[in-house]
């Protein structure tokens, strides 16, 4: 049964940007996209262990900080080698200024 | 680390030995590096996108390696044709280097596809399969100089420096490249590139594999019917006559420097070089900073550099600099073959982390 998380203040990222966020023994990639809206994925790359929060937020995709491999932080489609595998996403939310998702 | 007093055995460089395994259970494979502090906000800037510079270097390098190419055409058989061709084999077959590289990462440019299409066509100039390259290049940036992991490893100890030398006009490497390219085209994948490429990217090779055999067919046969060498001076053959400038500034990438290590500042070596040689190599005479911080396109290593240096060993000051500490080294490895050299840091950086090189690899096992 999944549950929704509080994440952080809505101000915490940055527009078009990502901050790691680690639950329990799970860390995830947390987003919000040029017009504000918010989006989580896994944290972790599925090519190899490098997190994700220390890449770049480039319009709708997320680039990898080690290989540039590219996802859609949105949909988690693999985008551009070397990653081949989606990464799993997770709903986002804004509630009364606190971003949270459901894991 | 660098013990050298410890008995020297030679490595075994391919990914199929027992030299993988043995990094894989010392933790040197898909490890964690040492990074230098930037701020977010900083690197942020640093790793911004930009059409701007790639756009204009392209123009140039292609402008400059077509007037050099109608040139050479147009005094072929005089003497006053080679200045053009020297001129363009350096475009052709050294330049083609850092293009591929740069937009193998995808950083040269913001768009995409300028990105793809200079990749598609310096990998074509410098002979290498676009996709196992691709992949081979991931490699080195997971495990940069790990014996039995990384792919890309130019110089194997015990460096026979005669034969480092012929790389100077492409010796061995384009037959080892053009070999690898005929057995692709044949639809063989090796079990080595099997270890750093997917199944599913295995029909890419060699279709890209068969393109390039394809085109140098075409070079040949066309000399061979015209009766006339320069189809072959134009394409492939720069790769020959051209190409000691990616050579002379890829062997310092990391020639010298520590094996089995997780601090690129011990492995890999910056440069100040020339600038006309850091348009032909793209800046990757930064290349602490850029296995450092892979994100960061070409055009902004200089700002990076000058951010982290206070926590890097300085810089060699220029190549003669750099080729003494190399061949140095390479030269004293001759009677320590562990010897590798080892730069004392600034008083304002972190230290070496010791504690991730106290590895035995010999035995397989991760120091305490």
């Amino acid at each position: 049964m999944s549950d929704w998380v509080d994440v952080c203040a809505e101000g915490a990222i940055d527009l078009e940007d990502v901050i790691r966020f680690d639950h329990g023994t799970r860390t995830f990639a947390v987003y919000r996209s040029a017009d504000g809206a918010v989006f989580a994925s896994d944290g972790l790359c599925t090519h190899e262990q490098v997190h994700l929060a220390d890449g770049l937020v480039i319009d709708d995709t997320i680039e990898c900080p080690k290989h540039n491999g590219r996802f859609n932080y949105q949909t988690g489609a693999a985008l551009r080698a070397p990653v081949c595998v989606a990464l799993a996403t997770y709903p986002a939310r804004l509630n009364k200024g606190r971003i949270e998702i459901e894991i | 680390m660098f013990d050298i007093e410890r008995p020297y055995a030679p490595r075994d460089y391919s990914l199929t030995g027992p030299e993988n395994e043995r990094a894989i259970k010392a933790g040197l494979a898909s490890a964690q590096w040492y990074h230098s502090d930037v701020p977010r906000k900083l690197m942020k800037e640093l790793m911004q996108r930009r059409d701007g510079p790639a756009t204009r270097d392209t123009a140039i390098w292609l402008g400059l390696m077509g007037l050099m190419a109608l040139g050479g055409i147009a005094f072929w058989g005089s003497w006053a044709a080679l200045p053009f061709f020297a001129v363009y084999g350096v475009l052709y077959g050294s330049a083609c280097d850092s293009r591929w590289h740069e937009c193998g990462h995808g950083t040269a440019f913001k768009t995409s596809w300028k990105n793809d299409v200079i990749y598609q066509i310096a990998s074509f100039m410098v002979m290498r399969n676009p996709t196992t390259w691709r992949w081979s290049h991931a490699r080195h940036h997971t495990d940069t100089i790990i014996v039995g992991r990384d792919p890309e490893i130019a110089l194997m100890r015990p460096t026979v420096i005669a034969k480092a030398a012929l790389k100077f006009i492409g010796l061995p490497d384009i037959f080892n490249d053009l070999r690898a390219l005929a057995r692709q085209a044949a639809g063989i994948i090796s079990d080595a590139e099997k270890d750093y490429i997917p199944q599913s990217e295995w029909p890419k090779a060699v279709f890209w594999a068969r393109i390039h055999v394809a085109v140098y067919a075409a070079a040949i046969i066309t000399t061979v019917v015209a009766g006339s060498a320069l189809p072959l001076v134009l394409v492939g053959g720069p790769r020959i006559y051209g190409t000691w400038h990616m050579v002379l500034l890829g062997l310092l990438q990391h020639g010298g420097l520590a094996e089995d290590v997780l601090d690129h500042r011990l492995n890999s070596r910056t440069v100040y070089i020339n600038p006309v040689s850091r348009f032909i190599y793209w800046n990757m005479n930064y290349h602490v900073e850029h296995h450092m911080f892979p994100m960061v396109p070409y055009h902004a290593l200089p700002r990076l550099h000058a951010l982290i240096k206070d926590d890097l060993p300085p810089p060699n000051a220029s190549i003669l600099d750099a080729y003494r500490e190399f061949i140095g080294a390479l030269l004293r490895q001759r009677h320590e073959p562990n010897f590798c050299a080892r730069r004392a840091l600034p008083p304002s950086a972190q230290p070496y982390r010791e504690e991730l090189h106290d590895i035995d690899v010999a035995r397989g096992q991760g120091g305490d």
